[in-house]
């Protein structure tokens, strides 16, 4: 009888609970460098809720939660908390409030011990002589990690855990904030199975507390599995926010990429469909040490096959392990049909391969070069009399790329940083053209490049299939990867899932296969 | 508004973008002109050739140590054992010499030395990527040392009137080192401008990543780079011995120092990938300036430490500021 009223109670008030707003986001702006990345947004947060926030790599979460904690700080639009307008200054003032983050890397001191991690930020307890007390630190923590059930000692250094264990001690050091808002930005990317479902208990613990959580993921199934209400962002924009009950994977599949395809760049000419000889590139069965799993793969002169798949999914690898910059563990390369052992990019680019690396500053562009030197830096050689260089016999090879490629700038002997992010990646683009490749590896070859730009470089991609460059082109922009490519290929945690033809990929298969489909 | 406050705003404007890039050109030069106009107007003997000769050649042995450092720091590393290198390769020669080799293989023998210590501060530094730093405060401690061992720790007498001539001699009334630095600072702004190698360097200090994906071979060419500033400190270290007409094992202590420092002053970043082999010889020159000046202004050796201590941080200050 009396067990029968409390369980009663017990789910009013969970109900209740379930209905408070905690937090909530109204009409949140906010723009980089004049590049609007979240447009009108609006979130609420219920006590003791686990939100998820799911949207298309580029949709704007990171930015949304790190506005939230305070990491940024919106153009327009109000956080309210707790009932209050708040205006958080620094991430600090948002987390002596509650509001803590989990960031996707691991943000803890090796060298340090688990103790120390979780009490960092925080003032440890000290005797009268102003000296740490040690005893007092570990006993505190011990008290936190059993909370959430784990039986770590926090005596142990960070350096000697695993992830999973990382990533709790991460969890404890939020929840030593007496956090009241959790934002976990993928906390299993990293995690095995058996791992995941310890952190599921822990989440499930901490809902009951009280906690409310935001679950930024990619994967479907723990979509379903853990949250009680979804966050739909595209391309900056709300989409939809409901009940996870009233709502199945197809339909956020769809929500997430329904993206208009009409202004964006189409391919016209296509090889024929059953590809003629050779393939230039073959994989077979290509590992490396870290995610890359069993990856076999033809590609044929003048096709451009997409490479689709989220982030974190293994395709900047898996081009790292073509173009000899990371070791492959098993697997053989095929070049024209030939086995090629490729150890570095020197090796890579002999036997013809170019790449165009995923992020042109720290991977493309000599800053303080000029656009010419930029351009030649690969085939300096070519250009030397007794060792000398001959800067004026560069220029007509240097003024054809130009021409050819479009590449806006003043003169050629002007810093490269001047110019526009297109311009430069059209340099970087040109670089690798000069060597005469036979296959063009391209990662994300249009990031940070404005829609002009964008349109000119898929044109250049296609131009250069046409005169017979077998091309692999990773890229996260689903209209990218359908305008341009011939055949798609998607990743999903390191393992090809699917390969579409043209003709059949749409934005939501691409999206259904690269999210792992949804086991039942 | 007001057209007159347009007016003089945009002329502002106007000053300010013709002031800038000759001042990101010539800021160092125009400094060190006006130095000597100031050292010029209080030490009338500032002037004399005999006295403009002597700043010459005091500077020549660090100018030549600083040609070296300029590429070590155009690729973002430091050498911090030149000062130790000129010890032994100065010490070797001199053995070599008074043992009865001939003058000039002698020499090359100690220029060697300095040869391969850059090669063995570069295999660490490049292959076993070690921190340059941690490396070459290691040779700068164990070159010493040897020096130390092979002399006894004595200072050798040269005796070779040949060897002498190259660091105490003069041709046509200018001393021997002051040829010697002009020839290598015209070889080495040949080779940072002219060369597939300068341009690696200037790559790979800017953007070693990329210069890596590109297809340099950052290993080779970062190796090179610690052999030629070895090579400049073997150099250095036999004209030292020619100037003081011995070998000695303390000789150039503190010299890295020096040398770094007329880097920096010449406009080449710490961060690598930005920097002139001219801008050194300037920073050289005013470091040298400096310090003659002050001297013939009777200026207590003391307080030109901490005048010189001032200039250096004043001018990576100004070149803060400028970008």
């Amino acid at each position: 009888m009396s067990s029968a009223v409390d369980s009663q109670l017990y789910r009013t008030s969970k109900e209740d609970r379930s209905k408070e707003i905690i937090l909530s986001m109204e009409a949140i702006h906010k723009s980089f460098s004049g590049v609007q990345v979240l447009r009108n947004i609006n979130l609420e947060l219920h006590k003791g809720e686990v939100h998820a926030l799911m949207g298309e790599n580029g949709a704007g979460k990171s930015t949304l939660m790190k506005i939230m904690a305070g990491i940024y700080r919106p153009d327009s639009g109000r956080i309210i908390y707790k009932g209050e307008e708040m205006v958080w200054h620094n991430p600090l003032e948002a987390r002596g409030k509650g509001i803590s983050v989990i960031h996707q890397e691991i943000s803890l001191s090796p060298n340090l011990t688990i103790g120390e991690n979780i009490l960092m930020g925080t003032k440890f307890p000290k005797n009268k002589l102003g000296l740490v007390q040690w005893d007092e630190i570990f006993k505190k923590t011990k008290i936190v990690l059993e909370s959430i059930g784990s039986d770590l000692n926090p005596k142990l250094r960070v350096s000697e855990l695993s992830v999973a264990q990382q990533q709790i001690v991460e969890i404890a050091r939020a929840l030593s904030f007496n956090s009241e808002v959790l934002i976990m930005d993928e906390p299993t990317a990293s995690l095995t199975d058996k791992e995941i479902d310890k952190l599921f208990v822990i989440i499930n613990d901490l809902r009951e507390k009280g906690v409310a959580i935001v679950y930024i993921s990619h994967r479907m199934d723990e979509i379903f599995k853990i949250s009680d209400r979804c966050t739909i962002l595209r391309d900056g924009q709300w989409i939809s926010s409901h009940p996870i009950a009233e709502t199945n994977p197809e339909q956020l599949v769809k929500q997430m990429v329904g993206r208009d395809l009409n202004d964006l760049f189409q391919k016209k000419f296509s090889p024929p469909v059953t590809p003629q000889g050779e393939p230039v590139l073959e994989l077979i069965d290509v590992c490396d040490k870290g995610i890359v799993k069993n990856i076999s793969l033809k590609i044929y002169p003048g096709e451009i096959v997409g490479l689709a798949g989220l982030v974190g999914a293994g395709r900047t690898e898996l081009i790292r392990a073509i173009f000899g910059i990371s070791k492959m563990t098993s697997g053989v390369i095929k070049l024209n049909g030939k086995p090629v052992n490729i150890k570095s990019p020197i090796e890579a680019m002999k036997h013809g391969i170019a790449h165009v690396p995923e992020s042109r500053k720290e991977q493309g562009l000599f800053p303080n070069l000029s656009v010419k030197e930029n351009m030649i830096m690969n085939q300096m050689h070519l250009y030397r009399k007794g060792g000398v260089l001959q800067y004026a016999s560069m220029n007509a090879e240097i003024d054809k790329y130009m021409k050819d490629l479009g590449v806006r700038a003043a003169s050629t002997e002007q810093n490269v940083m001047g110019l526009s992010g297109g311009n430069q990646q059209k340099i970087v683009i040109a670089r690798w053209l000069s060597i005469g490749p036979k296959v063009l590896l391209l990662d994300e070859p249009t990031r940070g490049v404005d829609v002009g730009a964008k349109t000119e470089i898929h044109k250049i991609i296609c131009e250069l299939a046409e005169k017979g460059l077998a091309v692999l082109m990773v890229s996260s922009e689903l209209p990218e990867i359908l305008g341009v490519s011939d055949r798609i290929l998607v990743m999903h945690e390191g393992k090809l899932k699917a390969e579409l033809s043209k003709e059949e990929a749409t934005q939501e298969k691409i999206m259904y296969f690269a999210t792992g489909e949804i086991k039942k | 508004m007001n057209p007159n406050t347009q007016l003089s705003s945009g002329n502002s404007v106007s000053l300010k973008q013709k002031v800038l890039p000759v001042w990101n050109q010539l800021g160092m030069l125009i400094i060190l002109i006006l130095l000597c106009i100031i050292m010029a107007i209080f030490a009338p003997y500032f002037t004399e050739v005999n006295n403009v000769l002597n700043i010459l050649k005091q500077s020549s042995i660090t100018a030549i140590l600083a040609a070296g450092m300029t590429v070590v720091i155009l690729t973002g590393g430091i050498d911090l054992s030149v000062g130790s290198t000129l010890a032994l390769s100065g010490v070797i020669s001199v053995m070599l010499s008074n043992a009865g080799f001939p003058p000039l293989l002698a020499m090359l023998a100690g220029i060697g030395t300095g040869y391969l210590a850059g090669v063995i501060n570069g295999y660490f530094t490049a292959v076993t990527k070690l921190p340059a730093f941690v490396v070459t405060l290691g040779s700068m401690t164990y070159l010493r040392g040897i020096a130390f061992v092979i002399s006894g720790g004595l200072p050798l007498v040269l005796k070779n009137k040949f060897f002498i001539f190259f660091g105490a001699g003069s041709i046509l009334g200018i001393p021997t080192p002051i040829y010697i630095m002009m020839v290598v600072y015209v070889i080495m702004f040949f080779v940072l401008k002219y060369t597939m190698f300068g341009r690696h360097v200037y790559a790979i200090g800017g953007n070693e990543e990329a210069a890596r994906l590109t297809g340099i071979k950052v290993e080779k060419t970062l190796i090179n780079v610690y052999s030629i500033s070895g090579l400049m400190a073997g150099i250095a270290g036999v004209v030292m011995a020619g100037r003081v007409i011995s070998g000695q094992p303390n000789a150039g202590v503190s010299f890295e120092l020096d040398a770094i420092a007329a880097v920096i002053l010449g406009g080449t970043s710490f961060v690598g990938g930005v920097g002139r082999i001219q801008g050194t010889i300037i920073g050289v020159l005013i470091m040298a300036v400096l310090s003659n000046g002050l001297t013939l202004l009777n200026v207590d050796f003391y307080w030109q430490m901490i005048v010189k201590g001032l200039v250096i941080v004043i001018a990576v200050l100004l070149d803060k500021l400028r970008n």
